[in-house]
């Protein structure tokens, strides 16, 4: 892919921002569920932070790591 | 547990639909951030014309197509065909389907050939190639005019969503977002737009795909939500695509499906996909030829998709939500909430800290991606087809990069007063959204007659660029000083305003193909040899017969378009 000539590829930029986003929605995640919010949204029950955010982390981690500078 | 949203709880007379956390506000900065530091990282890389304005040629398939369906799927797109999901149903995603997939098809297989090997900075461009400078002239000082009176009033509307939706101040919204968007692509040029369009397009997936999901779960499936719906309103149509479209006043739109067809599908469609420089010029960009083939055939896989996070939360708002959604006045009257507010509705019904950031977040990125959109273009089309043709022929490349970045602020300060004066005389709105429809229909037959038919002349595409256009205002004039000429335009007395636009669209469309044919035949014709590689019959095509079939553009085309077929027949 040319855009791998540059130093940080764009799908970096994308992995780090993901891998930040899914490490903050799961901490909120988390923190809702031993302090659970006055407001619940539907389905709330199935903690959709948690999982949400853990594929966000999954994703990001790939991208991080596929595309870190220096590789290859 | 029990469902209390924060807009039940308010009282009739409140300012805001949401409330963001700390999480939520972390979520909105960082995004701001990384997009400026990919404007700054950028900078450096942009120093020469083919750099700043076509990204250096250098963009993959996969860059190239996701910034193409990026630039198009802005913040307004979004909110405005869900709550057009919730008023016509499933009609809706017509504007997705049959309303771009064929045309973006159409593009990579057949046009875009004609539009690379030419070599041309934009279609303006490609029209001074192909009939001269007049057409040319024509078609670069519209797009540029009303490509800046676009993006001011997308800017407008963004910032009074922010206002309604978070209750943020409406100058706050438009500086900060506007700046931002003038910083990253002065800085970066096209590349940093682009760029940004895909970080842009996988946020705004990831921040709505869960609207739908959720939502599914909670309907019970797809049956489950086409009962509920169907319980709601004592009607069925609502989920179906093509069944109640052979009579005017069998469906909510009012609308023929001819008109759907050929209007949308063919004229309005092929029109916005083809022609328009805003999405085209994310194509010019590829690699090569083959990369700027898939690019529009790779956006029009995901365009195909894009009704799962905006149509399906809109038909989930009609079969869930506990509250009854009107239009605009009635809503402000009596303190409701409008159609227009069914994606932040359904935001806040299934997103909890953290996750509201990151939809907030996806509503942002879709206004600037567009926005930047916007500003790109029209600071190519400044600089290549009215600055350096009309004004200033033989400048060195660094100044009219200069000149680029240069536009690109003023095209966003214009954006932004264009956004104060719309602040102050609302009816501008729908006089500008009109008069950008006007050159895209006609503009539309001009390129594709010079595409495809060499004898077409420049005096043909010049007057027949020219009678469409006016055609259409003139159209659009009679209707609103005459509202039953509606009928006549439309070919039915139970038409709607919908049914004005595809067919007003078709007419000026036929009244520029004939007028381009008859001019043609009357005229000289240009000599073949200077048409080669801007014309079918004169361009020698490279042949792909070497390649596998899967690295076909071709091959991935008549994926797509049986995933589309197969598509309509499912809701039918």
């Amino acid at each position: 892919m040319s855009e791998q000539k540059y130093v940080i590829s764009i799908w970096l930029f994308i992995g780090v921002l993901l891998l930040i986003y899914g490490v903050l929605i799961v901490a909120s995640g988390i923190y809702d569920l031993y302090y659970p919010p006055a407001q619940v949204t539907v389905l709330g029950n199935l903690h959709p932070q948690i999982w949400w955010g853990a594929l966000l982390v999954i994703l990001g981690g790939i991208y991080t790591w596929k595309f870190r500078p220096g590789k290859g | 547990m029990t469902y209390l949203p924060a807009f039940l709880l308010a009282e009739a007379g409140r300012t805001r639909l949401l409330s963001l956390s700390s999480v939520d506000l972390a979520i909105v900065t960082i995004y701001f951030v990384a997009v400026l530091a990919i404007g700054f990282y950028l900078k450096g890389k942009s120093e020469t014309g083919e750099d700043f304005f076509l990204a250096g040629r250098e963009m993959t398939a996969w860059i190239a197509g996701l910034s193409f369906v990026s630039a198009n799927l802005g913040a307004l797109e979004l909110m405005g065909w869900a709550a057009a999901a919730y008023q016509y149903g499933i009609l809706a995603a017509h504007w997705y389907w049959v309303g771009a997939i064929p045309a973006m098809l159409f593009l990579g297989v057949v046009m875009m050939p004609f539009y690379y090997i030419s070599k041309t900075h934009s279609v303006p461009g490609y029209l001074q190639l192909r009939y001269g400078e007049s057409s040319r002239a024509l078609a670069a000082v519209s797009f540029g005019f009303m490509t800046v009176l676009m993006s001011g009033i997308n800017m407008y509307s963004m910032a009074l969503v922010m206002k309604v939706v978070l209750g943020w101040d409406i100058h706050f919204s438009i500086w900060v977002s506007s700046l931002t968007v003038a910083a990253y692509v002065a800085l970066g040029g096209l590349r940093s737009a682009i760029f940004n369009e895909v970080l842009q397009f996988m946020l705004i997936w990831l921040g709505a795909l869960l609207i739908p999901i959720l939502g599914l779960i909670e309907a019970g499936g797809w049956t489950g939500l086409q009962a509920r719906i169907a319980h709601e309103l004592g009607r069925t149509d609502y989920t179906h695509l093509w069944r109640t479209m052979g009579n005017f006043g069998d469906n909510p739109m009012g609308i023929h499906w001819t008109g759907i067809v050929l209007g949308l599908g063919w004229v309005i469609s092929f029109g916005y996909w083809t022609t328009d420089f805003l999405v085209v010029q994310r194509v010019l960009a590829a690699k090569d030829l083959r990369a700027a083939k898939l690019a529009p055939i790779i956006g029009a896989g995901f365009k195909m998709m894009v009704p799962f996070i905006v149509i399906l939360p809109g038909l989930l708002a009609l079969g869930l939500l506990p509250i009854k959604l009107t239009g605009e006045a009635q809503a402000v009257a009596t303190g409701g909430h409008s159609y227009n507010e069914v994606l932040p509705l359904m935001l806040a019904r299934y997103c909890g800290p953290g996750l509201l950031g990151l939809g907030i977040t996806a509503l942002i990125a879709g206004f600037m991606s567009g926005m930047a959109g916007n500003v790109s273009a029209f600071a190519t089309v400044w600089t290549y087809d009215i600055y350096r043709a009309f004004v200033r022929k033989d400048a060195p490349d660094a100044h009219y990069v200069k000149m680029g970045r240069w536009c690109t602020i003023l095209g966003v300060l214009v954006s932004i007063g264009t956004a104060y004066l719309v602040m102050q005389f609302l009816s501008i709105m729908d006089y500008v959204q009109a008069l950008f429809s006007f050159f895209i229909a006609p503009l539309f037959g001009t390129v594709l007659l010079g595409m495809l038919w060499k004898r077409a002349t420049p005096a043909g595409g010049f007057w027949g660029l020219l009678s469409g256009t006016v055609s259409s205002v003139a159209m659009w004039a009679w209707v609103k000083v005459d509202p039953s000429a509606l009928s006549i335009i439309a070919l039915s007395p139970k038409a709607k305003d919908m049914a004005e636009n595809m067919y007003r669209a078709l007419w000026s469309w036929l009244i520029c193909v004939t007028v381009t044919v008859v001019v043609s035949l009357l005229t000289a014709p240009k000599p073949e040899k200077e048409l080669k590689g801007l014309v079918y019959g004169c361009t020698v095509l490279p042949s792909e017969q070497h390649l596998p079939l899967w690295k076909r553009p071709i091959f991935w085309a008549a994926v797509v378009a049986v995933v589309f077929v197969v598509l309509q027949v499912i809701f039918w």
